[in-house]
C-alpha cells in the first residue's frame, strides 16, 4: 500500500472516464443540435419534426450573442443551428464562422417578407435568414405610472424621473443604452460623431442616480414584482410579462427606437449541413412558424404565417408596430472604429 | 518523507490544466483587438499601457478592494464564534452544526440570489421594515446590498478553515488558564486566538482574494451600479463591445498584484517561523 | 473585581451565543424564502402568486431534470474526491518538506483562487478547443463533456482544499509523527495512521468547500462543454429554464428538494455515526 496506488487510482479514474466518453462521444446521425436562446422554440415543434423526419432535435442554450460568438470563435464545434441577432451575424460572417446557405434547399424562404430580405448585415441572405424580430423601447406598469411614457424624455429627464427614483432600469448594454440617449437627443443610434456620443454619455451620467439598475436579464421580473415602474428593454420580454400581469405595457418612444432580428444560421463547423437546411425550411413553414410566434409573442419575419397567428398578437401594436412607427426604427449597425468611443463612454458611465 | 512524490500529482495537474490555459490568456493579453472585434495576434504592451488609466483603478478596483476587505472582516467577526462553537461540541452534534453551515449551499447560486432579491427588493418586507424604522436604504443596487450578498456567499469559506484549525486546539489549556486566574476573554485572546491564526489567515485568503475578482454577485445585487474590477473584466469578455485582450490584461494585472501581496506575506511567515 | 470579571465573561459568552444564532438565521433566511416561494403559483420567481403545487408538478414532468441532477452529483463527487486527494498532498508537500523553487510552485497553486472565474473559463475553453481536443482526435479519441467538466472542476478546487488543510497542518504537533517514526513506522504508515487522522476535520472542510464550488459552478462547466453533447449539470439546466430572463418557481422547488435530500442523507449519516459509537 503506497501513494503510487492512490495515484494509479486517480489515473485510472480519469482514463476510465475519458475512455467511456470516447465510445459515447460520437454524434448520432439522427440528431440535430441547436444552440439557441432558452425557451425560443415551442417543444411541440421538435416533436413534429421528429415525427416527420425521424430526427431528434437537441437544444442547448446560450444567453447572449456575445457568448455565442465567444464559443464559436474559440473553436467549439458540434452545433448545427444557431440564432444570432443581426449584428452578431455580421461579426460571425466576418470571422468566417457561418456556412453559406443553399436557398434552393429552403423553398420556404419565399415566405419571408420582402422588407426582411437582404438586410444590412447579409445583403444577399447568403448566410442567414431572418426568423423573429423585435424592437427596443420602454416597458412600464400602467397601474403605477400617472401617465404612460411616450418619449425617451420620460426615461432621461431628471424632472420626470424624480417621482420614480430607483424605480427605473436601463439595459446593461453600451450600444442600446447610448443608442437610446442618442435617439432622445435626435441623433442616429449609429452616430460616429464624438461630440454626439459625449452628449449621450452625459445624459446617461445625469440619469444614473435615478436608476435602480442597469439590467438586461431580470428587468421583467422586477417590473412584475412592482419594484420597477419603467424599464428600457426588448419588446418580447414585455409581451411575455403582460400575460402574467395585464398592466405591463410596452411603447416605442415617439423619437423612435431600435429594431433587431434574430436569424437562423448554420455554423461552418456543422457536420449536418443538409439536415440543418431541412430544419430551417421546416421552421419557415407558415403553420410551424405561427405556432412559434403564438408561443413566444415575438413578431415573425414570415408573411405566410400571418393567417395562423393569433389575432390578439397580430393586432397588438406593441408587438407588431404599425408602419408609421416602424419607419422611425433604426438598426444598430457596426460603426467601425467609432466602437471605441462607445466602449470608452460606457466604461466612464459604469465605472463612476 | 520524499516530498516530491507528494508534490508532483497536484503540481503536474495544475501545470497542465491551469498554467497552459493561463498561458493562452497571457497570449491574448499581448494581442490587438481591431475595431470590428477581431483579434490580431502579436506581441504588444498596448493593453497593459491602457491599464494605466486611473478610471479602472479609482472606481472599480477601489470598490473591489474595499468590499473584499469588508467582506473578510465581517465574515471573520460573524464566523469565528460559529467555528468556535462548533469546534467545542463533540460527536454527531458537531458534525450536524458543521453541515448546517454548508447546507444552504447545496442548492443553487441563482436560486439563492433570487431569494435575496425577494428579501432586499424595495417593495420587500425588509425594506418595508426599515422604512417603518425611518431608514430608507436602497439595498438592491447599493454597495451595502452587494456586501450582504458577498458575506452570505463567502461565509462558509471563512467558517470551515477556522473550524478546521480551532477544532485541533486543546481546550484544557483554556481551563488551565482560567484556573490560574485568567478571565475567559483573556484566555481566549492570549491562547486560543493566536493558536488559530493559521485558520484566520486561510479563511481570509479564501474570502478576500476571490471577492477581488467576483462579478456575478455585484452584477445582480449591485444592479450594475456598483463598479467592481471583476465586473469590468467580465464585460470585456461577455459585453456587447468585447475586448478580450484588455480583459485578459486586467485579469493578469490583478493576479500579479495579489501574488505580490501573498509573496510578501509568505516571506514574513517563513521568517517568523525561523525566529520562533 | 471577581464579580466584574464574571459579568464580563457572561456578557462575552452570551454575545458569542447570540452571534452564532444570528449567523444561522442569516444563513437560513434566504432558504426560508426559497422554500416558501417554491409553492408560488406565479410563473415569475419574484411574484407571490398564491399557494400552489404547480412548480413541483412542472418539475416532475420535466424529463431533463433527472439526468442534470445525476450529472451534477457525479461531477461534484468525483471532482471533490480527486481535488481533495491532490490538495491534501500538496499541503503536505508544502508543510513537511523543503522544496526547491517553493515560492514559484506555491504561486502557481494559489493562482486558481486569484483568477476571476470567467477568465479561467475562457482559458479552459480555448485550451480544450485548440489544444486538448485536437490532441485527442489525433489519437482517434474524443474528449467527452464529462471528463472535460471534471478537469475544470478539479482544477479550481485543488487550491481551496490545499489552503484549508495547510492551515491545520501548519502548527500541528509533530511529536506524534516523530514518535511513530522512532517506533519504526514507515513514512506511509505514519501518513496513514497518524497524520491523516489528525488532518481529518480539515480534509472534510476542504472537501465540503470543493463540493459546493463544483455544485454551483456555471461558467467553467458552460465553457467546457462542446456542442452536440447535450450535457447539462443543474446550473446549466436552471439557466436553460430561466429563458432570456425570468427564473420560474420550479427552480425553487428543485432547490427545496435538493435540500430535503441533503438533510435526509445527513440525518442518516449522523444516525449511523451514533449507532457505531454506541456499539
Amino acid at each position: 500500500m503506497t501513494l503510487t496506488r492512490i495515484y494509479s487510482f486517480i489515473a485510472l479514474a480519469v482514463l476510465g472516464l475519458v475512455g467511456l466518453e470516447a465510445c459515447a462521444g460520437k454524434q448520432a446521425p439522427h440528431e440535430l443540435h441547436l444552440f439557441i436562446w432558452a425557451n425560443y422554440i415551442d417543444p411541440e415543434v421538435y416533436r413534429l419534426f421528429e415525427q416527420e423526419f425521424g430526427v431528434k432535435v437537441i437544444e442547448e442554450n446560450v444567453d447572449s450573442n456575445e457568448t455565442l460568438i465567444l464559443k464559436l470563435q474559440a473553436g467549439v464545434t458540434g452545433y448545427d443551428i444557431i440564432t444570432p441577432s443581426d449584428y452578431a451575424v455580421a461579426a460571425l460572417i466576418r470571422q468566417g464562422l457561418l456556412a453559406e446557405l443553399e436557398l434552393s434547399k429552403i423553398p420556404n424562404f419565399q415566405n419571408i417578407s420582402q422588407r426582411f430580405r437582404g438586410l444590412y448585415y447579409d445583403p444577399q441572405n447568403r448566410y442567414s435568414i431572418p426568423y423573429l424580430w423585435g424592437t427596443t423601447g420602454i416597458g412600464y406598469n400602467a397601474q403605477k405610472l400617472e401617465s404612460p411614457p411616450t418619449s425617451w424624455a420620460d426615461l432621461f429627464e431628471p424632472s420626470r424621473l424624480e417621482r420614480y427614483k430607483h424605480r427605473v432600469s436601463m439595459l446593461d448594454d453600451p450600444r442600446e443604452a447610448l443608442g437610446a440617449a442618442l435617439k432622445y437627443l435626435g441623433y442616429s443610434v449609429n452616430s460616429t460623431d464624438p461630440q454626439q456620443i459625449e452628449a449621450a454619455k452625459n445624459l446617461l451620467l445625469a440619469q444614473k442616480p435615478y436608476l435602480a439598475r442597469y439590467d438586461s436579464e431580470t428587468y421583467d421580473d422586477f417590473l412584475l414584482s412592482g419594484d420597477l415602474v419603467m424599464a428600457h428593454g426588448w419588446s418580447g420580454e414585455f409581451a411575455k410579462a403582460r400575460l402574467e400581469n395585464p398592466a405591463i405595457r410596452y411603447v416605442i418612444p415617439q423619437e423612435g427606437g431600435v429594431i433587431w432580428t434574430d436569424n437562423l444560421a448554420i455554423p461552418t463547423s456543422s457536420q449536418k449541413i443538409e439536415l440543418a437546411h431541412t430544419f430551417i425550411d421546416f421552421l419557415l413553414r407558415p403553420q410551424i412558424n405561427a405556432r412559434i410566434v403564438n408561443f413566444l409573442r415575438y413578431p415573425s419575419a414570415n408573411d405566410a404565417a400571418k393567417p395562423y397567428i393569433l389575432p390578439e398578437i397580430l393586432h397588438d401594436p406593441s408587438i407588431y408596430p404599425p408602419d408609421e412607427i416602424r419607419e422611425r426604427l433604426e438598426w444598430i449597425r457596426d460603426v467601425g472604429a467609432a466602437v471605441q468611443l462607445y466602449e470608452r463612454a460606457w466604461e466612464e458611465i459604469k465605472s463612476r | 518523507m520524499n516530498a516530491r512524490i507528494l508534490l508532483w500529482p497536484g503540481f503536474a495537474w495544475l501545470v497542465l490544466f491551469f498554467a497552459v490555459p493561463l498561458g493562452i490568456i497571457l497570449l491574448i493579453s499581448l494581442a490587438h483587438r481591431a475595431p470590428d472585434g477581431m483579434i490580431h495576434w502579436g506581441i504588444s504592451a498596448e493593453n497593459y499601457l491602457r491599464l494605466l488609466d486611473p478610471l479602472y483603478w479609482a472606481g472599480p478596483f477601489g470598490n473591489s478592494l474595499v468590499l473584499a476587505a469588508l467582506t473578510t472582516i465581517v465574515s471573520l467577526l460573524l464566523g469565528y464564534p460559529v467555528a468556535y462553537a462548533i469546534a467545542r461540541r463533540s460527536g454527531p452534534v458537531k458534525n450536524l452544526l458543521l453541515f448546517l453551515v454548508i447546507l444552504p449551499f447545496f442548492t443553487n447560486f441563482l436560486v439563492r440570489i433570487y431569494a435575496w432579491f425577494i428579501l432586499l427588493r424595495p417593495e420587500g418586507w425588509i425594506a418595508w421594515l426599515l422604512r417603518a424604522l425611518g431608514l430608507d436604504l436602497g439595498l438592491l443596487g447599493s454597495p451595502l446590498g452587494v456586501l450582504i450578498g458577498l458575506v452570505y456567499g463567502y461565509l462558509p469559506f471563512m467558517i470551515l478553515p477556522l473550524y478546521a484549525t480551532v477544532e485541533r486546539l486543546d481546550f484544557s489549556l483554556v481551563e488551565a488558564a482560567q484556573d490560574l486566574g485568567a478571565s475567559r476573554w483573556q484566555s481566549f485572546w492570549r491562547i486560543i486566538f493566536p493558536l488559530s491564526r493559521p485558520g484566520v489567515i486561510a479563511g481570509a485568503v479564501l474570502v478576500f482574494i476571490p471577492v477581488l475578482g467576483e462579478f456575478i454577485t455585484p452584477k445582480l445585487l449591485g444592479g450594475g451600479k456598483v463598479p467592481m474590477f471583476g465586473v469590468l473584466i467580465e464585460e470585456k469578455f461577455l459585453g456587447r463591445v468585447p475586448d478580450w485582450p484588455l480583459g485578459a490584461a486586467m485579469a493578469l494585472v490583478l493576479m500579479s498584484l495579489v501574488l505580490l501581496v501573498l509573496a510578501r506575506y509568505f516571506h514574513q511567515l517563513k521568517e517568523s517561523r525561523w525566529v520562533g | 473585581m471577581g464579580r466584574l470579571r464574571r459579568w464580563a465573561d457572561r456578557i462575552i459568552e452570551s454575545l458569542l451565543v447570540l452571534d452564532t444564532l444570528l449567523v444561522y438565521i442569516f444563513l437560513y433566511l434566504p432558504i426560508g424564502v426559497l422554500v416558501l416561494y417554491s409553492f408560488s403559483a406565479s410563473r415569475y420567481a419574484l411574484v407571490w402568486g398564491g399557494f400552489s403545487l404547480d412548480p413541483y408538478r412542472r418539475l416532475f414532468a420535466d424529463p431533463e431534470i433527472a439526468p442534470a441532477l445525476l450529472n451534477s452529483v457525479v461531477v461534484a463527487a468525483v471532482s471533490t474526491a480527486i481535488a481533495t486527494i491532490l490538495g491534501t498532498l500538496l499541503a503536505l508537500a508544502f508543510e513537511r518538506a523543503r522544496l526547491r523553487l517553493q515560492g514559484s510552485v506555491e504561486a502557481l497553486v494559489y493562482l486558481p483562487i486569484v483568477i476571476p472565474e470567467i477568465v479561467m473559463a475562457v482559458g479552459l475553453l480555448l485550451f480544450f478547443a485548440q489544444v486538448l481536443r485536437p490532441f485527442f482526435s489525433a489519437l482517434g479519441l474524443t474528449l467527452g463533456p464529462m471528463p472535460a467538466v471534471l478537469l475544470g472542476h478539479v482544477t479550481f478546487s485543488i487550491s481551496y482544499v490545499m489552503v484549508v488543510v495547510r492551515a491545520r497542518l501548519r502548527d500541528l504537533d509533530r511529536s506524534l509523527e516523530e514518535a511513530a517514526f522512532d517506533l519504526g513506522a514507515t513514512s506511509w504508515q505514519v501518513l496513514r495512521r497518524v497524520t491523516l487522522p489528525l488532518l481529518a476535520p480539515a480534509i472534510l472542510s476542504g472537501a465540503l468547500l470543493a463540493f459546493t464550488l463544483s455544485l454551483d459552478d456555471f461558467y467553467v462547466t458552460y465553457f467546457s462543454t462542446t456542442g452536440g453533447s447535450g450535457f447539462k449539470t443543474l446550473p446549466l439546466y436552471l439557466y436553460a429554464l430561466q429563458g432570456r430572463a425570468a427564473i420560474p418557481p420550479q427552480m425553487n422547488a428543485l432547490a427545496t428538494l435538493m435540500l430535503l435530500a441533503s438533510v435526509t442523507l445527513i440525518a442518516l449519516a449522523l444516525l449511523i455515526q451514533r449507532r457505531t459509537r454506541r456499539a
